[in-house]
């Protein structure tokens, strides 16, 4: 078992889930599964391997700075659980 | 009519044998008596598929349909299409109607396709059973006890079944070509880059490829075509030329040299499964293509990289799923953090946030370099193996998956052995290479069997004439389903 239940905690935190105090045992042991799964890597020795972030060796591309995109506010708001004024609502977040 | 290929039906709707009107109208039916026992789709909307039914009646009229115009083809609920609830198969989006189209969306309304719906998938994209749907399960149209495979299940299905002539797919770790393998059709993943991920839900960035799924390579190679093209929103879009990739489906076998990797022929192999992959083996041999044992030995690894890598990127993509700007929200909560958590924790199923958990750990602090650094270095590794093996032949291949489809709730309680049916899929995502799954005959239990070809990258032409040639000699991939 490479977890324990401070560390279900604390990666539920890290993720924004909440997570039950009688979830924790399940989650506990599939995570650990799926780690003891990843160990699996550590056979192979990858001293100066170049870490591979993507499929292609593509480079960003750059455009002129114009705009592109029109302002669509009212469709995108209107698929918002909350909007007043045109804005997003959300809890106070600062007092 | 329904159980026609793609190239007829555009061949008869051009020449006015039937109206697109009226083979949507086929294919609604055919949904409306068959879905609730397989649960293909999550979402129909027979005015929307009809109204464009009618405008590419109009166009047919005018004397400018193209090859898809007028086709009903279903649309892996992954895609965005306007003014359609898009799911993505997630409580999370179940009032999510789309605000704007997906590229592959655009490229089919362009060639004047019609929407005939949205189909069934895991949640985000992410299993291999289509058993995590918050939608319900897909049963597979062969056995309704087994799983079609995922994450594209219910496409799979769908095609199956000839509830639709073709359908869209994903595939980041065989969501393609896996649930194609469990039910008999023919898919394709692309080389990453060639189809545009502007407005496909994002599960793995450097991993998530859109492709067709049909009956046949022939159908496929027509889909493609329409689906594949560079797009300035999709930052990992490739500007090339465009591609016909129907060019070559025509052109002989003899020389062929077929790479077979003894990875895929060992251990956790079922018999059956060999034994089927042998005889289309054979079916090549004889259609003057030779065989060469290659090796792809970090291949073995390929599970344990991408649930690492896999998890990583996912977690970041879904962190946009804060119950601020669309989809769930909790009903109740109290300050901005535990709404955050309580939305996620109800708007999400078990898989995805198993996912999610496992991402955000390999990425935190102390993690970082044992996991995610490390899985990124093997990930080169793969992709070098598969170089090298493409020195010594042409395509390489192999079976799509183990066994054919398991059981439905056979392998849901356990993770770990749901990954490994994806242990043959995987590597082709990790470096990024395009590979297809072809029908090829049936296992003991009378379950489909796929064989996979892998291709270098862009070898799509090539690839889909090695299915075409192999589907002129067999007719596995006429086979339907008795009973439905």
């Amino acid at each position: 078992m490479s977890l324990n239940l401070a560390d279900v905690k604390r990666i539920a935190y890290l993720a924004r889930i909440a997570v039950e105090e009688d979830e924790m045992p399940g989650y506990l042991q599939q995570l650990s599964n799926i780690l003891d799964l990843a160990e699996q890597m550590q056979a192979v020795d990858t001293t100066g391997i170049e870490p591979m972030a993507h499929a292609q060796d593509v480079v960003l591309r750059l455009r002129d700075d114009v705009a592109t995109e029109p302002d669509r506010h009212a469709a995108f708001q209107a698929v918002a659980p909350q909007v007043e004024a045109d804005l997003y609502l959300v809890p106070k977040v600062i007092e | 009519m329904f159980n026609t290929s793609l190239k007829k039906l555009s061949g008869l709707l051009a020449g006015k044998e039937i109206s697109s009107v009226e083979l949507t109208q086929i294919f609604l039916k055919r949904i409306g008596e068959l879905n609730p026992s397989l649960n293909a789709f999550i979402t129909v909307d027979e005015g929307k598929s009809l109204a464009q039914a009618k405008a590419a009646d109009a166009v047919i009229a005018a004397g400018k349909a193209g090859p898809v115009t007028g086709v009903p083809i279903a649309q892996k609920d992954i895609f965005c299409a306007k003014g359609w609830r898009t799911t993505c198969g997630s409580k999370m989006l179940h009032n999510f109607i789309a605000p704007y189209d997906a590229h592959v969306i655009e490229q089919f309304n362009r060639g004047g396709a019609v929407n005939l719906g949205k189909t069934n998938m895991d949640e985000f994209a992410m299993g291999s059973s289509n058993e995590t749907s918050y939608y319900g399960k897909v049963k597979n149209p062969w056995d309704l006890n087994a799983v079609p495979g995922g994450s594209s299940g219910g496409s799979a299905a769908a095609v199956a079944a000839r509830l639709c002539p073709a359908a869209t797919g994903t595939d980041t770790g065989g969501s393609i070509r896996q649930p194609a393998a469990c039910t008999g059709i023919t898919g394709i993943k692309p080389t990453y880059g060639v189809v545009s991920r502007y407005g496909m839900i994002a599960f793995a960035s450097s991993l998530d490829q859109g492709g067709p799924m049909a009956r046949s390579a022939e159908d496929c190679a027509l889909l493609l075509n329409t689906m594949a093209g560079f797009d300035l929103r999709d930052s990992t879009s490739l500007e090339r030329e465009k591609e016909d990739y129907t060019r070559d489906l025509n052109l002989p076998l003899a020389g062929l040299k077929i790479g077979l990797p003894r990875e895929f022929f060992a251990e956790g192999l079922s018999a059956d499964v060999a034994k089927a992959i042998e005889e289309a083996l054979a079916e090549y041999r004889k259609l003057g293509a030779q065989t060469v044992e290659v090796s792809l030995p970090n291949s073995k690894l390929a599970v344990p990289v991408y649930y690492v890598l896999a998890p990583a990127e996912a977690s970041s993509n879904l962190a946009r799923f804060d119950g601020v700007r669309y989809g769930y929200r909790a009903p109740e909560y109290g300050d901005l953090v535990d709404m955050y958590q309580k939305t996620r924790a109800q708007g999400f199923g078990a898989e995805v946030k198993r996912r999610i958990m496992i991402g955000s750990y390999v990425l935190s602090a102390g993690y970082y370099d044992a996991y995610y650094l490390k899985a990124q270095k093997l990930r080169r590794l793969i992709a070098q193996d598969f170089t090298d093996a493409f020195k010594q032949c042409d395509v390489i291949m192999g079976p799509t998956a183990p066994t054919t489809a398991f059981n439905l709730g056979e392998k849901s309680d356990d993770p770990v052995s749901m990954y490994l049916s994806d242990i043959y899929t995987i590597a082709v995502n990790l470096a990024g290479l395009p590979g297809m799954s072809v029908p090829a005959g049936f296992g003991a239990n009378g379950r489909p069997v796929g064989l996979q070809i892998i291709g270098n990258y862009f070898s799509e032409a090539k690839m889909l004439n090695v299915a075409h040639q192999y589907q002129q000699a067999t007719d596995w991939h006429t086979r339907m389903p008795q009973g439905i």
